[in-house]
């Protein structure tokens, strides 16, 4: 970085630099980001900074749910208008805000904060299973929904999940799969395109 | 030989990593150009049109354009998915196995057309319900083979005669073989049971008919498996991550047991 911008000042470098850090942030973006706030109001810069200092100081994981909170336990786990007898299993936070996006679905929710990846070596011990496991154990949960990504490491960690948690006798269901919408049938994988076809629903 | 400016591969997708907001590095596997990685561009958008034909494990006919840095991934169309896999806990930790092994033991663009039909040949076999664990010993010793670090099986690594049906040593560090004189005492060498050696013989001779048609019980099973990964971790010199979710599953009971056919 310090050779892109070698004119620049010190404390302008730096700032470039800790974007430059940011996923998805390049070379370029974090220049345009650095060059926008020197030109902001100072208001505006420093409440940029109080946020980032407020989401690393106030924001935990819920000891229920394990998402990232700011009240212990989290809003939705002390909701009681929420559906106690169903848990939807995710791999991070942002999946329960685009579940929740939907508006469909008014039961708790487990964040796995991760995804079984065997090349990686991620395995079940480094999520948050045994949590779930221990959520499991007062019976008042009837379903368990499994919504991790209909990827490779997704499906793994489904079918684990499943083998732990049918012996225990509730229901455990996946998310279905099948076409997206404003999707183009032939540019359809086969394997989506055979599981749309078993997933086939009577036209009312 | 370097792939033109646009080319049209088979491949089978190794791995993949995310990039950026919605892309992919894919890690392809192609019969002519080795190992190489390409971007897929959207492939993390639910619309995306590659992203169910790249899924890890899928056997793929790509459009790849060279790029600046990596090459871009232009159209793919799905071969096989071996969808059984992909249903099948056990069957799809021993093919990420096998993915990561050809993974590890292939730099980027060297020869391939053995290793990718090994691997491809292994995936049909693992989806098609074939003795899973069988099947990977097979996959094992010949890409050892494949890749030039064939154990010796044959004569003793320290006198060079002809082994005898008596135990004899495994030893990784020599690379094969040592009878009972010259094995005992090599602190790296580990005993190698009669059956287990002739075990090991016929996986290297290529007959994987004939393996599958031997009874190989528990015991025999483990016992080669155990010597075949040392061997692997020793070549490659470092742990293959994969193996601690197949033991994981064992021990938990909620895998298959080592080596018995289903």
């Amino acid at each position: 970085m310090r050779d892109i911008t070698p004119s620049a000042a010190a404390p302008v470098v730096r700032l470039i630099e800790e974007f430059h850090k940011l996923p998805g942030v390049g070379p370029k973006s974090a220049q345009r980001l650095t060059y926008y706030l020197l030109r902001a109001p100072q208001e505006e810069a420093q409440a940029l900074a109080q946020a980032i200092l407020e989401v690393k100081e106030k924001i935990t994981f819920c000891s229920v749910c394990q998402n990232v909170t700011d009240s212990d336990p989290c809003l939705i786990c002390e909701d009681s208008q929420r559906d106690r007898s169903v848990i939807c299993v995710v791999e991070e936070p942002l999946d329960i805000l685009a579940l929740e996006r939907t508006r469909s679905y008014h039961g708790l929710y487990h964040v796995l904060n991760g995804v079984i990846s065997p090349m990686d070596g991620v395995g079940p011990e480094d999520l948050k299973v045994e949590e779930l496991l221990e959520r499991l154990k007062g019976g008042a949960v009837q379903e368990v929904i499994l919504a991790t990504n209909p990827n490779l490491e997704g499906e793994a960690t489904s079918m684990y999940l499943s083998r732990l948690l049918r012996p225990l006798g509730l229901r455990v269901t996946r998310l279905a799969r099948g076409l997206p919408t404003g999707a183009d049938l032939e540019y359809a994988d086969d394997l989506t395109l055979s599981q749309a076809l078993e997933g086939r629903q009577e036209v009312s | 030989m370097p792939p033109p400016r646009v080319y049209k591969t088979e491949a089978i997708v190794l791995r993949q990593r995310k990039l950026g907001e919605a892309d992919k590095i894919i890690t392809l596997y192609t019969p002519n150009y080795g190992k190489l990685e390409a971007v897929a561009k959207g492939v993390r958008r639910p619309k995306s049109r590659l992203a169910g034909h790249l899924e890890v494990l899928t056997y793929t006919s790509a459009m790849l354009a060279q790029g600046r840095n990596l090459d871009v991934v232009t159209q793919a169309q799905a071969i096989e998915s071996f969808a059984p896999l992909r249903e099948d806990l056990d069957r799809l930790s021993r093919a990420i196995y096998a993915a990561e092994l050809v993974d590890r033991f292939s730099p980027e663009g060297a020869e391939s057309y053995h290793i990718f039909q090994l691997l491809l040949g292994t995936l049909r076999r693992l989806a098609a319900g074939a003795a899973a664990d069988i099947v990977l010993r097979y996959f094992e010793m010949q890409l050892l083979n494949l890749a030039g670090f064939q154990p010796q099986m044959q004569h003793c690594l320290g006198c060079r005669k002809s082994l005898t049906p008596v135990p004899n040593y495994f030893s990784p560090a020599a690379g094969g073989v040592l009878c009972p004189s010259c094995g005992s005492g090599t602190a790296s060498s580990r005993p190698l049971s009669v059956s287990a050696l002739k075990v090991m013989r016929l996986l290297q001779s290529g007959a994987l008919g004939d393996v599958l048609r031997v009874r190989i019980g528990p015991t025999l099973a483990q016992e080669v498996e155990f010597h075949l990964r040392v061997y692997v971790i020793h070549v490659l010199e470092r742990e293959v991550r994969s193996v601690a979710f197949i033991d994981r599953l064992r021990r938990e009971g909620v895998g298959e047991p080592v080596g018995v056919p289903d």
